[in-house]
């Protein structure tokens, strides 16, 4: 199955995917269903009581551990984000004015199904709810090496584009064999697949869970292969994975946000 | 005992280097690798849901460590429209790092390692924050004594430098940072200790620390 979060009508609810279009779970809607160019999407995470943790993961794909010159991590090279740095498919991204380099990473986004501690990697996989595309912008311009990469690179607001979709684990057999990509403007500008990243998705889970318990509804942003380019104001940026979704996103500048 | 305490309801997030004392002890290898420059931004860090302990409550130290850093802030909490809705005792615990270069997840985000205090202080009773003090003993003896006139950035500034490009929602703390001993230390504390925050005018925050049953 993949859900959906909309907001549609008025009101923001959860949504299917039914040949095409999006069949709303609503009950006073039920079975109704309504058009892709419908809808505002938003994060297709269903809301939590707690604050959301939201894991990324630095240099997990060999060849951008390469690109970014530097040798491959002998441990996840992990940081945190805010909830608040989230957006839906169909999107804008701010670009501050003034910047040089800005650039999209394509990556898997894990969605954890059940609290998770001390998870063993052979039954890791056991913890994921589902798989969704993430689009974790970075700029460049403001990296510091001060707890690298620094928030003000990577929680930035409207920067970290997640969706359309959250594909059930069940629907994925293999996380581990997706292909990725990334187009500008119809263009295929990155190329990767999921087989090639350094810790894999248990692994990450395992490592993870070793010291902070995971809970429903967390996420983990398995990073990006090499390929990343600079992104300017009005450039549609498309990261897709195979099976996951196709999440498209619009590059807007600060002077007109 | 707070009946209804308060509880962070949003992301959490952490200011490193903010204090002159640390910051002046850090200077002179700033421009050295890997930092290369000093910081411009605020040095930030999230301390994530499954950190939050409520007053009163144990913080479980992991199998394997004996000792860890304790740390007295201030918390300001977000209300509408950004602006600040008051500010909350935070007890902010670290597995000790020497080095401040990569994200410290594996150290700032275990288990339990955030002291969370009972109740917010409405920003109309705050005051001058610049005159505020916090204290920080372990089982009683006075450890650290936190003067918030000795921030790098003043609490108005910080707000002001972190939303300029992550917006504080309603819910979100920022803590306005931790300072170090004389020789950039933390006080520490190990299984068995009691770890208290106070400062007038705010209910004290209290844990202690035992270790991980087998």
């Amino acid at each position: 199955m993949k859900r959906a979060r909309i907001a549609w009508a008025g009101a923001v609810h959860d949504a299917v995917e039914n040949n095409g279009e999006l069949e709303l779970l609503t009950p006073a809607y039920k079975g109704r269903r309504v058009g892709f160019d419908e809808v505002v999407w938003l994060p297709p995470l269903a809301p939590i009581a707690r604050p959301r943790t939201v894991l990324a993961l630095g240099l997990n794909y060999a060849d951008h551990a390469k690109e970014l010159a530097f040798k491959a991590p002998e441990e996840p090279l992990a940081f945190v984000k805010g909830e608040a740095s989230l957006t839906g498919h169909m999107a804008f991204t701010v670009r501050p004015d003034g910047v040089q380099f800005m650039h999209y990473e394509c990556e898997l986004a894990v969605v954890i199904g059940q609290p998770a501690r001390r998870v063993q990697r052979a039954e890791a996989l056991q913890y994921v709810a589902g798989y969704t595309v993430a689009n974790d912008y970075a700029i460049r311009d403001y990296l510091e090496n001060w707890y690298r990469p620094n928030l003000k690179v990577k929680n930035r607001d409207t920067c970290t584009p997640i969706g359309p979709w959250l594909v059930d684990a069940t629907d994925v057999p293999d996380p581990m064999n997706l292909a990725l990509r990334t187009t500008v403007n119809g263009k295929v500008t990155q190329q990767g697949h999921t087989k090639d990243m350094i810790f894999d998705v248990a692994t990450l889970i395992e490592y993870f869970s070793g010291f902070m318990t995971l809970m429903p509804g967390d996420l983990i942003l398995t990073g990006t292969p090499d390929g990343v380019v600079d992104c300017q104001p009005g450039d549609v940026i498309v990261t897709e994975i195979d099976g996951i979704g196709s999440l498209t996103n619009t590059i807007t500048s600060e002077s007109h946000a | 005992m707070n009946p209804n305490p308060y509880f962070p309801g949003g992301t959490v997030y952490g200011t490193l280097l903010n204090f002159r004392r640390e910051h002046a002890l850090w200077a002179p290898c700033m421009h050295e690798a890997p930092y290369k420059a000093p910081p411009q931004a605020p040095v930030l860090y999230i301390k994530t849901a499954n950190t939050f302990t409520r007053n009163g409550h144990a913080i479980v130290l992991p199998r394997g460590v004996v000792e860890v850093e304790v740390a007295a802030s201030l918390g300001l909490v977000a209300s509408e429209g950004g602006r600040v809705a008051g500010a909350v005792l935070f007890n902010d615990v670290a597995i000790p790092h020497e080095s401040y270069y990569r994200p410290p997840v594996k150290y700032r985000c275990v288990d339990g390692f955030l002291g969370v205090g009972d109740a917010v202080r409405p920003v109309k009773d705050l005051g001058e924050l610049a005159s505020l003090v916090l204290e920080l003993r372990v089982d009683g003896v006075m450890r650290q004594r936190t003067v918030l006139a000795d921030l790098v950035r003043d609490a108005a500034m910080l707000w002001a430098d972190v939303n300029a490009f992550q917006s504080m929602r309603p819910g979100d703390v920022l803590m306005i940072g931790t300072d170090c001993l004389d020789d950039g230390s933390r006080p520490r504390a190990k299984a068995g200790d009691a770890v208290e925050i106070t400062a007038i005018g705010f209910a004290p925050l209290t844990n202690h620390f035992i270790e991980e049953q087998a």
